[in-house]
């Protein structure tokens, strides 16, 4: 069994939460890393920060131009994961990323580059199944999971797109970016059920999702709930205080109260 | 089974997040169920002739010519379209297919204006709501075309986001589409995109090439030796350039902003220096780092600043079907004044860019040989940027 999927046999929390990688630092994203994993979260994505993220909205677009500005790469990223290794840590980390960084690495280097620093699995927001064949036959050879995404909009395409899938498949709650909302789409559940009867894998719902009482009521209808903007916001709140030694602490406290507020 | 080719060789497809997949397929299905049909063939043509004003003059540069003192140059006079430019030829057909489809809000991204001017004036025609996203950047540098979009009816929406120019307004077009989607068409106004953009904005804009093919046997007796367009995104040059593409005799030549060298960092060159990567939901030669970060692109022209180029156009280059060169911001600035003094015409810089091309391509052949330039639009939206540069120039 992948470490994903035991994650999600063994996991009660739920949570899937996602950093930007080498946001606001390095040494900050490891820290939080190893406060997530702290709090029982089922597993957490790593955002590679790129210049053209078109399924994202202005946080994380934000946090991902401040992540480059500091000159993060996708090698940057896998160090990371690596220290968190070294660390003693074996929380499930999934790579999330758009397709030119990867295309650019190399993809058949990225896959074994991503196994060998602890990675389970890949999401690639601009890959849609159709074009998704070349990445999926290199992670296969390194056991790599490729994470799908589905849509309110997939309707006939959910059942192809689930039956391949490996690891979970991402269920995009509503139209339009990442982002901080009120609503989700209306035929959520509908779509949620349909998801969960073409699917053997688990199924977690993300994009939108902000609030602990959102994060409850999603647990009963999905296996995972992913909560990336929100979460962004907190760290961006504390941006200035994660990179310092003297207030990183009290930074990370508030973090963490966040993140308890969430699972609670 | 779809008809249309997603891809061009290896370029092309379509990579777009999966909420838009549906909308993109709903988008083939659309532009496959007006290829053979006469009805939409006929109302698309009564607009192109009767709103737009085609079929376009072919205009011999007899002075130029004189200029050049070589071979003949011959301009196709895509300026003369209503709104300026050839752009209003694709929206035409795209806008179309959107009532056709029941869309009624239509969503574009513009650089300089012209595509934005063409999808507001296109919507107001047809009654349809339309949104244009803007780099903020770009907004404050053509405020006159900002102006012109909200008196024809359009909503311009300033874009924040990266360097704030033509690449980011695609992105937050882009990303309207996504939450908009179940109501909304996606006006692209160039050969980019997922597929089946690249092929729909080539079937739109094909009629520049298929006119000058025929003016150009019609007038000179013969086919052009050589055939010039600039390429930005590519779509007044995929669509010259299509009529000649089996025409084996005939050497075509695309022409990017070289910007300030590409020697520099400050060009708009994807295919004379960028690699094949993804951007904006294709395959193709894209400006990008060795990490794949999309660098921002610099041409005086608005029009050819953009970081990509259409798929088909990089086929056309692997192919060697097609050669790609570039030209400086000095050198189209340089072609602009040539062609107002000695043609009367005011290019745009864009289409300046081709000329300067096809000058010394020209001035290097002789006189039996003849070349046909796509002149895609007017100067008249440029005037800030000449007048500041010659300036700048005689300070």
């Amino acid at each position: 069994m992948s470490r994903l999927a035991n994650a999600f046999q063994t996991n009660q929390t739920n949570l899937i939460p996602y950093l930007v990688a080498g946001y606001p630092s390095v040494e900050a994203t490891i820290d939080l890393i190893h406060l997530l994993a702290e709090e029982g979260v089922t597993a957490i994505e790593l955002g590679v920060p790129f210049s053209d993220p078109v399924a994202d909205g202005p946080i994380i677009q934000l946090a991902a131009e401040k992540a480059l500005s500091n000159g993060i790469t996708l090698s940057d990223v896998f160090a990371i994961a690596q220290t968190v290794r070294d660390q003693g840590n074996t929380i499930p980390l999934i790579l999330f990323s758009y397709y030119n960084p990867l295309l650019s690495y190399g993809l058949e280097k990225v896959a074994i580059d991503a196994e060998k620093a602890g990675f389970s699995g890949f999401i690639v927001p601009d890959l849609p199944y159709e074009e998704s064949d070349l990445l999926r036959t290199q992670l296969e050879q390194v056991s790599l999971d490729l994470i799908p995404l589905v849509a309110p909009t997939s309707e006939e395409r959910v059942a192809k797109i689930a039956a391949t899938a490996k690891g979970f498949v991402y269920c995009v709650s509503s139209l339009g970016t990442t982002g901080v909302r009120q609503s989700f789409a209306s035929n959520l559940d509908s779509f949620l059920q349909q998801v969960r009867s073409s699917s053997r894998v688990p199924i977690a719902v993300g994009f939108g999702v902000s609030t602990a009482s959102q994060v409850q009521e999603l647990r009963t209808k999905a296996d995972g709930v992913i909560v990336g903007s929100a979460l962004v916001k907190q760290v961006t709140e504390m941006e200035q205080a994660l990179c310092k030694e003297d207030e990183k602490q009290v930074a990370l406290n508030t973090i963490r109260g966040f993140v308890k507020k969430l699972l609670s | 089974m779809t008809k249309s080719s997603s891809r061009f060789g290896a370029f092309g497809g379509r990579f777009v997040p999966e909420t838009l997949m549906n909308a993109v397929l709903e988008l083939e299905q659309g532009f496959e169920s007006i290829l053979n049909d006469p009805t939409f063939e006929k109302e698309m043509r009564d607009l192109l002739v009767n709103y737009s004003g085609r079929p376009t003059p072919l205009t011999f540069a007899k002075r130029l010519t004189e200029f050049a003192g070589g071979a003949e140059i011959y301009l196709k006079r895509e300026d003369l379209n209503h709104t300026g430019a050839h752009k209003i030829n694709n929206t035409i057909g795209q806008a179309l297919l959107a009532k056709k489809m029941g869309k009624r809000k239509l969503i574009a991204e513009t650089g300089a204006g012209q595509h934005g001017v063409a999808s507001a004036t296109i919507a107001a025609l047809l009654g349809m709501e339309c949104k244009v996203y803007m780099g903020e950047e770009d907004v404050r540098r053509q405020a006159q075309n900002v102006f012109r979009m909200e008196l024809l009816g359009a909503e311009v929406v300033p874009v924040t986001s990266g360097s704030r120019t033509l690449k980011d307004a695609t992105n937050e077009a882009m990303r309207a589409w996504v939450a908009a989607v179940e109501d909304s068409f996606y006006l692209i106004g160039s050969a980019v995109g997922p597929h089946p953009y690249p092929q729909m904005v080539k079937y739109f804009q094909r009629v520049i090439g298929d006119e000058a093919r025929a003016q150009m046997i019609e007038q000179t007796g013969s086919l052009p030796t050589d055939v010039v367009a600039c390429v930005g995104g590519g779509s007044n040059a995929i669509g010259m350039f299509t009529a000649f593409v089996e025409d084996s005799a005939v050497k075509i030549h695309g022409v990017e902003a070289a910007g300030k060298g590409l020697d520099t960092n400050e060009h708009a060159a994807s295919l004379s220096l960028g690699r094949p990567g993804v951007l904006h939901g294709s395959f193709s030669y894209i400006l990008h780092d060795e990490n794949g970060q999309i660098i921002p692109a610099h041409s005086i022209s608005a029009g050819l600043d953009y970081p990509g180029v259409g798929p088909e156009h990089a086929h056309l280059k692997e192919i060697g079907r097609v050669r790609y060169t570039a030209v400086t911001d000095e050198q189209a600035m340089e072609a602009v004044k040539l062609l107002c003094r000695l043609e009367g015409i005011i290019p745009a810089i864009e289409s300046a860019h081709a000329l300067s091309e096809a000058v010394r391509l020209a001035s290097q052949g002789s006189v039996a040989e003849k070349i046909l330039v796509c002149l895609s639009g007017r100067g008249d939206k440029d005037m800030g940027t000449i007048r500041e540069y010659f300036q700048g120039e005689s300070e």
